[in-house]
């Protein structure tokens, strides 16, 4: 097993590194392509914003490196802003195209007239709407740490793994075949992301 | 539905934990890490660690101690304490802390907030604010550990913080700390209502009762501690307890891994 966090210069990488020790794997931290296409597993983390997300992905053609490993069926999870990269645009500061890899458009989470606070910060419930490997031994309706502003609306219904209540629905987990995305921190959640984080490289 | 927060502080001065009262007399408590990883095995929420002498000593954060504290925290760790400019950040971040909470720096210079939102996001932008009364009832903010008084009215700055791009506002009652009498309800509920990002209450909780006044009369969003979870027996454990009973959402009261 070869579990590489992509290294694009934005996320908590020491953070999702010490998480995946904690699972009992070795990882590597790297932004060399020779490296991500040989590994059995990709985490791409992310905190900040979209365009600057797809600029830094953009720099080695780490965005070309990761729809390579896509297509060879190399599981990869979008954390966070990794999930939103994800997605074929964010209206994020301005409409920026994404990686296109799970249909989709990210946009800004309605306050709903200002009875919402705005940024989702907390542990909010997920809900397992598709049944989804990443979920095993998870109790359904778990919470999980969200710290975000925009959300990941997907083109198909089929790729929504999982929903979590705020003013709306909203969707907290995507995946298309072997590419996979979780808009919360399963590296902050305590147990039950320490717990998604095994199954997710258990695959 | 989002669950309130129920958020241990940590106040560390030179090698240790400290806590005091109104923001002095200050009594060690223990040492940091011991209480990170029992909090972590006790499965907190989140937890606030502040420098308490970072500015006033105008010394840098020790990066090398926050990594080692933030490696056995897999909860969300916030750091405050010094953060007055974007390398300092770019490195408190590095170093594993999720987000930074700034205080004195704001005042002095507040483009550091919408600078620090731009470049890491609102989400890792907490602006800590230390207020207290004065006599004609309105309330100042203070800086430099509550030593120094600002021209700043705490709702316009709130305000202004918030437009400046905060992600969250961490909001200290300065008489009120330390005394486990309560919460400023009054102040809370002020802020609360001026801005529509989350307010995590701090300063007074002496018991759950105080903490469910906060989130119901004050309208926080979370509510931080430090002195109950010191000097009495009382848990994180037992005051999500107690908010589920009075029908908080709180999260983890009922599940068990």
């Amino acid at each position: 097993m070869s579990v590489v966090i992509v290294d694009y210069g934005m996320g908590n990488i020491g953070s999702v590194s010490r998480a995946i020790e904690e699972c009992g794997a070795s990882v590597m931290v790297s932004a060399d392509p020779e490296v991500l296409l040989v590994a059995s597993h990709v985490i791409l983390p992310g905190v900040g914003a979209f365009p600057d997300g797809m600029e830094h992905l953009k720099v080695n053609s780490t965005d070309q490196v990761l729809h390579e490993i896509a297509t060879k069926g190399t599981p990869v999870l979008g954390i966070c802003l990794g999930m939103q990269l994800l997605a074929d645009s964010s209206e994020e500061v301005r409409k920026t195209q994404g990686l296109g890899l799970v249909p989709g458009e990210v946009e800004k989470m309605s306050s709903h007239s200002g009875t919402l606070r705005v940024p989702h910060v907390g542990w909010n419930e997920v809900n397992v709407v598709t049944e989804c490997p990443l979920f095993k031994d998870i109790p359904d309706a778990s919470d999980f740490y969200f710290v975000h502003s925009y959300y990941y609306l997907t083109r198909q219904r089929d790729h929504v793994m999982a929903e979590t209540p705020y003013g709306d629905n909203f969707t907290s987990v995507v995946a298309r075949e072997n590419v996979f995305g979780v808009q919360f921190h399963p590296e902050k959640s305590a147990g039950f992301g320490l717990r998604m984080l095994k199954n997710f490289i258990s695959l | 539905m989002l669950k309130t927060r129920v958020i241990p502080t940590l106040l560390w001065k030179d090698f240790g934990l400290v806590k005091g009262i109104g923001f002095d007399s200050w009594r060690r408590v223990g040492t940091v890490l011991p209480a990170i990883k029992v909090y972590n095995r006790r499965d907190v929420d989140e937890l606030i660690l502040l420098d308490i002498t970072a500015t006033v000593d105008q010394h840098e954060p020790d990066y090398t101690e926050i990594e080692s504290l933030s490696a056995e925290s897999f909860v969300p760790l916030t750091y405050g304490g010094g953060i007055n400019n974007l390398d300092i950040i770019t490195r408190v971040l590095r170093a594993g802390a999720d987000k930074v909470a700034i205080n004195t720096a704001a005042y002095d210079n507040p483009e550091l907030i919408q600078q620090a939102a731009n470049r890491f996001g609102s989400q890792c932008v907490v602006i800590s604010i230390d207020a207290r009364k004065n006599d004609k009832g309105h309330y100042d903010c203070y800086s430099h550990s509550a030593t120094v008084r600002t021209d700043r009215e705490l709702v316009s700055w709130a305000r202004q913080c918030e437009a400046a791009g905060a992600g969250e506002i961490l909001l200290t009652n300065i008489d009120r700390d330390g005394t486990m009498e309560g919460y400023d309800v009054e102040m809370i509920s002020l802020v609360s209502a001026a801005v529509s990002i989350p307010v995590i209450a701090a300063g007074g909780a002496g018991n759950a009762q105080h903490m469910l006044e906060a989130i119901v009369d004050g309208k926080a969003d979370a509510v931080a501690a430090a002195s109950i979870f010191h000097f009495t027996e009382q848990t994180p454990a037992e005051m999500k307890r107690y908010l589920s009973q009075h029908s908080i959402p709180v999260r983890n009261v009922n599940n068990k891994k």
